[in-house]
């Protein structure tokens, strides 16, 4: 496939991506956008008053902005290895194109 | 006929999606929220994955060493998704898998080690998902999805669809099983006292895959401009995996 169109695709695909992450925000405007997995407990307890958590987590992180640290470190580590990987890459494809030319 | 088709299911899917009640959460399931002997049914049935995982891995790393770096890079790929709590239609946010494109690029049984390196991280250090649901939650996420997604992805490049479309199908269905299985096990362990596992289920799946829907559909489109800058700058390593035949690169 040309790069040129795969470039022109994913552009148009990103675009889509993000929309669909501002879409919520304006179909369900005030809508409180909890990204836990409360519901699903309350989901339990509904279907099993007397059920208990039988083990709780070993380690919680203390506060929400560790947790966001946490969080951050995650997609920190992924992301630098793709930027990495792909520089690479790209930096080897250059190289063997000059050698050929 | 077939434009007006694919018009007429979005619009009953965004119709669908507004009459849907609010609030809803998902992600994995939680420690403590799925009975001990439940939890190590699961254990039992990913553990054969993980192990047949491993010797894969290893069996790559042994026979094309170049294709280290991209296994890597797939892991890397499921911790940025797995990281992305995006909003979704119904009110609520959940994250993708990012499990589909190793599955595409190696298989399903590799990445049932990825993706269960990447719950490890959140059940240890962020309190999501846990230790003992951690075999039911590898099992959904890290055994389920990228089998749909290896199983979709053969299946789409046999009938000789265009590759990006294999891609995002792919992707896309890998995302919404791993949340519909997860939906299956509460489900199991939670039966309803009148209407049993059925209305079980179906609560559950109201919960998790529904507001997984539109996040599965951005993980496809993600997962195919990912494949697109694969193919574009090391179109050589895809090669040797097989994903594509040369002529096409």
């Amino acid at each position: 496939m040309n790069a040129r169109r795969t470039g022109i695709q994913n552009i148009v695909f990103l675009f889509f991506a993000v929309a669909l992450a501002i879409a919520p925000f304006i179909i369900k405007s005030g809508a409180e956008f909890t990204g836990a997995d409360k519901l699903a407990e309350q989901a339990i307890t509904q279907l099993r008053p007397d059920y208990k958590p039988w083990i709780k987590s070993l380690w919680k992180p203390p506060s929400s902005e560790i947790e966001s640290l946490l969080f951050t470190l995650q997609a920190a580590l992924g992301a630098g290895f793709i930027g990495y990987y792909l520089g690479s890459r790209r930096s080897r494809k250059k190289k063997s194109h000059n050698d050929r030319s | 006929m077939k434009k007006s088709a694919f018009i007429a299911a979005a619009f009953s899917l965004i119709i669908l999606l507004l009459a849907l009640p609010n609030p809803a959460y998902a992600m994995h399931i939680m420690e403590g929220f799925l009975p001990p002997a439940w939890c190590l049914f699961w254990w039992l049935a990913s553990a054969p994955f993980l192990i047949a995982g491993f010797l894969k891995i290893k069996k790559i790393i042994r026979d094309r060493p170049e294709a280290k770096m991209l296994l890597a890079f797939a892991g890397a790929f499921i911790f940025v998704l797995s990281a992305l709590k995006l909003p979704s239609v119904t009110g609520s946010c959940s994250h993708p898998t990012g499990t589909g494109l190793g599955a595409i690029l190696f298989g399903a049984l590799p990445m049932s080690v990825m993706g269960s390196i990447a719950l490890l991280f959140q059940a240890l250090l962020l309190a999501h998902g846990g230790i003992t649901t951690l075999g039911a939650n590898t099992f959904s996420m890290a055994v389920c999805g990228p089998m749909v997604a290896a199983g979709i992805h053969c299946l789409t490049r046999r009938l000789r669809i265009k590759q990006w479309i294999c891609v995002f199908l792919s992707a896309c269905l890998a995302d919404l099983c791993t949340y519909v299985v997860t939906s299956l096990q509460l489900a199991a362990a939670f039966p309803a006292e009148h209407g049993g596992m059925i209305l079980s289920f179906f609560k559950f799946a109201g919960i998790f895959a529904v507001t997984q829907l539109p996040l599965a559909i951005s993980e496809g489109l993600l997962t195919v401009v990912v494949f697109n800058v694969l193919s574009v700058y090391s179109a050589d390593d895809l090669c040797t995996l097989s994903v594509f035949s040369r002529r096409e690169a």
